[in-house]
């Protein structure tokens, strides 16, 4: 079962607290998640805490499931960080910004975990 | 130490009452001297024309134009004036340089000396934002600055106008120019920039600021009376309400006439009124526009209590940028161009607005010949002084077009012929023959600015005076400026040598030196008694408290921010 | 203990001047006032882990060296290098920015900030249409009503609303909270929403043809709008369009679901013009919610050095500016990157996948305080000190207004500034020589 979900990506409160110290497994936690409205979830199949694979044209990443009723159906948020810029749009469309907001994506449910913060940025050197 | 000989130069002095003189100029240390040893090192002027550097004592050049440079980057390649405009490549001696109206601080510096000019005198601190200007200020080389710090909208200045506390008020204009380490006191559209506020403004001098329960007049009158208390060196220096609308010239007329009764505390004007040009209209419509040049020129003429700068028009693209907030928004409208505006809590306003004067347009052709009208008419050279209020009425780097139209009615002439009919029978240009020798020109370029801003140093060639120098490549008597425009303009848009403070900047049109310049300001708390001092700031500490968004210890502009400070007291010792 | 009042927080652009840091034995041991982000920021740079030596990959793993070494390897891939990209420089002072763009001039190289994935966007839009902003001081003392679009400042600049606009009280707005009505536009409910008065659920990607919906309404065009516009019904854009004519000092902060959303720059076009034709009827200003605490101080700093506010380009020896063609993620996605020098920013984290990619291909220096996403990437490591914490110097507010960051405690670490003046000369004395 897979959904078709629109991905944005922001700050959160948690996320910015953990800037200045990435290596901490609190940055992680923070970061790699992403959120969606609790029917989503169940339609998935899925509970908090468990993991998700995102994927669409730019790539894949699996974080871990969280719950916001805030969501409308249909709208997916993972924190901005390595995570949810493994699969944003670099395209700025010749305006400089890449499309961090509005990407279209499919999400399911996965066996995978996240990678850590090192292993994620070690595929960039491959 | 450093010693300069110029030699056989053609040296014209108004402050000293030197006209065209062949002299030699000895320099030591940065100043003139009387003589220096044999060993100096010789500049041969070979007889060109030889001044003091020029001041722009109404310019543009740090703050608010960093978001006319953000609004036009379109601007940065425009090069309308080779050599003095557009992108240029670094040298050994200059970073790159980008822009014509709002050019970056770099090509300020190396331009502006290019012409010759040494100081500049910023028309507009906001005092909430004066780091910033600090900051472009350093950033510009060469030139020696200053700044004006805007008072005229200011809630604890229309505290106390309105509660007839003059004393107080004189401490908060102290407090304030320290705070912003400023100059002078700057009043722009009095009480208009707080109505503003609520999208609104006043019309006359006798609308009442809501609120605050004052009138212009009295803001007019208070800040005059408290600039004269701190023997400032600079009188107020004001831009009129109703700038830009026709009929303004009555609103003008009253501000000068306001100030008739003001008691000097120094010997200089009670008033400056800035880009008169721009307050000089005529009409009561649009359709009606028309100089009102002869009313002003003539209330001039009998008066001597105040300066002008002129606000020349250049045709072309400007940039408008001022504190007036509301009249931007009325810029913009009108002109369907973009908008910038940025309020400052408690104290003032910005805008900014691009606009283009084309002798094609009825209105900017009778801007045009207003501007020159004014100096023109007005008798007394030592009333005027030279400006385009650039980038406002145009951008700097056309100083040599507009001194070439005040020496040649020639020149104006042919431009007049050029202009619609309906623009040549609302200007009364056309039948004024008046020439500027090189004399006059010289007094509105530097001499006013020595006395209007009591800047006893620069301005002038006089022992003791800064070494600030400009040779033009021109021999006075073999020049006929009523007919050699382009060879006048030439000579005028690039030095044969600049001098600042005693170090050559400028040789043949290019820069070979880049030194820093200094940052004056005026420390004026000696003229406030310390009862009273503290009694202000009470009241200062409690609107800081209440009603800013900083803390008045990270208001007070640092040391830091003035590497090359000079600190001007203006007690009496 | 030395009691240090008045500190300007190094996080957000905020920027709020009113903290209290204890200091003790060089150590940090109280912050007060600060929110969440700002205490882990100040708190952090005695408690997190940071950079403690510079730092040389060799054979895959980064290996500790001398400063000196670093500088000169450093100095080596800037002279060698064709087109050096140079990035980050917003969560430093204004004075670093100033020799990183002299660095950037005398070597050549592409010099962008963070803007570049933040508010780039808004600066376009002011290139377009201008922008009609005020102090944030304007707002606390007479907004009665604030309007936040696309942006969460609970989240993103926590105390943007006690002392800014949602609950500051000022001079004509005494009642704080009372005297004035906040309404929120967004694509989902956030912790901001919550707190709003009016909350408009907008469709993602759907802000530019609200803005203009409302903007038709304020120019009484209301028969041109269909029932419904990005999702919202007809009537909700006329009560919202109605707030907004009828406030007497209104004020739009917006974010990142403007900037980063479909239509871009347009959204910030969109709400300026909408001003423009608004501010006949009543006073209405637009601030930018701007991230980093010093992204608004490169661009002031970039302009006035350069002309340009971001994204400029030394390559030929003149500032060129085009961006979408020089922003940093241009630049590396065309792979024209040859290396690279990354400060005060962490690209690794914040870019997408692609340039990231192009980013791991090519030399890299880094200059920070901290290991983050970056550093897995660079081949040249130099540990900074923290500004505002460590080291003085200039930022400027989301609103320009410029403060003077202080420093708390000593630090072996040098500033930003001083590494760039380090590199610069090196830079010289190896064109100089070759």
């Amino acid at each position: 079962m897979k959904l078709e979900a629109n991905l944005i990506t922001g700050r959160t409160a948690y996320q910015g607290s953990y800037l200045e110290y990435k290596t901490s497994p609190r940055y992680f936690e923070e970061c790699a998640y992403c959120e969606l409205n609790p029917e989503d979830l169940s339609q998935l199949g899925v509970s908090e805490g468990e993991c998700l694979k995102v994927s669409n044209e730019h790539g894949e990443v699996i974080v871990r499931a969280k719950m916001n009723s805030g969501n409308p159906r249909g709208l997916a948020f993972i924190p901005m960080g390595p995570w949810a810029n493994a699969i944003v749009d670099p395209d700025t469309r010749g305006c400089g910004m890449p499309g961090f907001k509005g990407v279209p994506s499919q999400i399911e449910k996965s066996d995978k975990e996240p990678l850590d913060l090192k292993s994620l940025m070690r595929t960039y050197c491959q | 130490m450093s010693e300069l000989i110029i030699k056989n130069a053609a040296v014209c002095d108004p402050i000293n009452g030197i006209n065209c003189e062949k002299m030699d100029l000895a320099v030591k240390d940065g100043k003139i001297v009387e003589n220096v040893s044999s060993g100096a090192d010789v500049i041969d002027a070979g007889g060109r024309l030889t001044m003091a550097g020029a001041i722009d004592g109404h310019t543009h050049c740090a703050g608010k134009i960093n978001l006319g440079r953000l609004m036009s980057p379109h601007d940065m390649r425009m090069n309308p004036v080779p050599g003095l405009s557009g992108l240029q490549e670094p040298t050994p001696y200059t970073r790159a340089q980008s822009g014509y109206n709002t050019p970056n601080t770099f090509a300020l510096g190396y331009r502006y000396s290019k012409l010759g000019y040494t100081t500049l005198s910023e028309a507009a601190i906001s005092m909430l934002s004066a780091r910033h200007t600090h900051e472009e200020f350093e950033s510009i080389p060469i030139l020696d600055k200053w700044g004006l710090t805007l008072f005229g909208n200011n809630w604890h200045v229309m505290n106390y106008v309105r509660d007839e506390q003059p004393e107080k008020l004189a401490a908060y204009i102290a407090w304030g120019l320290k705070a912003s380490r400023g100059f002078g006191v700057k009043v722009v559209n009095p009480g208009g920039g707080e109505a503003w506020g609520w999208g609104k403004n006043v019309t006359s001098l006798d609308d009442v600021v809501a609120d605050f329960d004052v009138t212009p007049r009295q803001i007019l009158m208070g800040l005059a009376e408290a600039n004269e208390a701190l023997r400032l060196p600079h009188s107020i220096h004001v831009h009129c309400n109703n700038l830009g609308k026709p009929g303004n010239y009555e609103t003008t007329l009253e501000t000068m006439k306001l100030m008739e009764g003001v008691k000097t505390t120094r010997d200089r004007q009670a008033l400056h009124l800035a880009h008169l040009q721009f307050h000089s209209y005529g009409g009561n419509s649009w359709r009606e526009f028309e100089s009102a040049t002869p009313q002003i020129t003539d209330y001039i003429n009998g008066a001597d209590h105040l300066t002008f700068d002129m606000g020349q028009v250049i045709f072309g693209p400007a940039m408008t940028m001022t504190a007036d907030g509301p009249l931007e928004y009325s810029n913009a409208r009108m002109l369907h161009a973009k908008w910038s505006n940025k309020d400052v809590e408690l104290e003032d306003g910005a805008g900014v607005v691009p606009i283009e004067y084309s002798p094609k347009s009825f209105v900017n052709a009778v801007q045009w010949a207003i501007g020159l009208e004014l100096a023109l008419m007005v008798e007394d050279p030592w009333k005027v002084m030279f400006t385009t209020d650039s980038p406002n009425g145009g951008s700097f780097v056309n100083y040599p077009e507009a001194f070439a139209l005040l020496m040649s009615a020639k020149k104006r002439q042919q431009i007049i012929e050029s202009l619609p009919n309906l623009a040549v029978d609302r200007m009364v240009l056309p039948g004024i023959d008046r020439e500027l020798d090189f004399y006059e020109l010289a007094v509105m370029t530097r001499g006013i600015q020595s006395k209007m801003f009591s800047m006893n140093n620069i301005g002038h060639l006089g022992v003791g005076a800064d070494a600030d120098i400009a040779v033009y490549d021109i021999i006075p008597d073999q020049i006929d400026p009523g007919t050699e425009h382009e060879k006048l303009k030439k000579a005028f848009s690039a030095t044969s040598c600049t001098i600042k403070s005693g170090n050559v900047v400028v040789r043949d049109g290019e820069i070979v030196a880049t030194p820093a310049g200094r940052t004056y300001w005026v420390n004026a708390s000696g003229c406030v008694s310390n009862d009273v001092n503290e009694a202000a700031m009470k009241d200062i500490k409690n609107n800081f408290r209440r009603y800013y968004t900083v803390g008045i210890a990270n208001y007070m502009v640092e040391d830091e921010y003035l590497p090359h400070p000079v600190e001007i007291t203006t007690e009496v010792n | 203990m030395k009691v240090i009042t008045d500190v300007v927080c190094p996080f957000c652009g905020s920027l709020c001047d009113d903290l209290t840091v204890k200091v003790e034995d060089n150590v940090i041991t109280d912050i007060q006032r600060a929110c969440i982000l700002g205490h882990n920021k100040i708190a952090g740079v005695c408690l997190h882990e940071r950079i403690e030596s510079p730092m040389i990959r060799k054979d895959g793993e980064l290996v500790e060296v001398t400063y000196e070494e670093a500088i000169e390897k450093a100095a080596d891939i800037l002279a060698n290098s064709k087109r050096t990209l140079s990035y980050g420089w917003a969560s430093t002072s204004c004075e670093a920015v100033s020799k990183a763009i002299q660095l950037a001039e005398e070597t050549g190289s592409l010099i962008d900030s963070t803007a570049n994935v933040c508010h780039g966007p808004t600066v376009l839009a002011v290139h377009e249409k201008g922008s009609p902003a005020a102090s944030l001081g304007q707002v606390k003392n007479r907004a009665d009503l604030v309007v936040f679009w696309g942006c969460n400042p609970v989240h993103a600049h926590p105390r943007h609303m006690s002392r800014y606009s949602t609950y500051a009280r000022g001079f004509f707005t005494k009642k704080g909270r009372k005297a004035r009505n906040i309404a929120v536009v967004d694509v989902r409910e956030t912790d901001t929403s919550k707190l709003a008065d009016k909350y408009v659920q907008v469709d993602p990607g759907c802000d530019y043809m609200l803005l203009n919906a409302i903007r038709s309404v304020i120019n009484e065009n209301e028969d041109v709008i269909p029932a419904q516009v990005a999702g919202i019904p007809k009537e909700e854009i006329i009560e919202l369009a109605t707030m907004l004519k009828e406030a007497r000092f209104s004020c739009i902060f917006y974010g990142m679901g403007t900037t980063q959303s479909r239509s871009k720059y347009k959204n910030g076009d969109a709400v300026s013009s909408l001003l423009y034709d608004l501010n006949q009827y009543s006073k209405s200003v637009m601030i930018p919610m701007r991230g980093h605490y010093n992204v608004t101080g490169f661009g002031q700093v970039a302009n006035w050095e350069t002309g340009y506010p971001n994204a400029i380009d030394f390559n030929r020896r003149l500032a060129y500016y085009n961006p979408g063609e020089t922003g940093a993620s241009d630049v590396l996605l065309r792979g024209e990157v040859d290396s690279a020098i990354i400060a005060a920013a962490d690209p690794g984290a914040h870019f997408a996948q692609e340039a990231v990619r192009c980013l791991a291909k090519v030399p890299m220096i880094q200059i920070d305080p901290y290991h983050n996403a970056t550093t897995e990437l660079a081949d040249v490591v130099i540990p900074a000190a923290v500004v505002g914490v460590e080291t003085e110097g200039t930022a400027y507010r989301m609103d320009s207004i410029p403060l003077r960051m202080k420093k708390l405690i000593d630090t072996t670490f040098k500033s930003d500034e001083e590494i760039v003046t380090d590199l610069i000369e090196k830079v010289r004395e190896i064109k100089g020589g070759a």
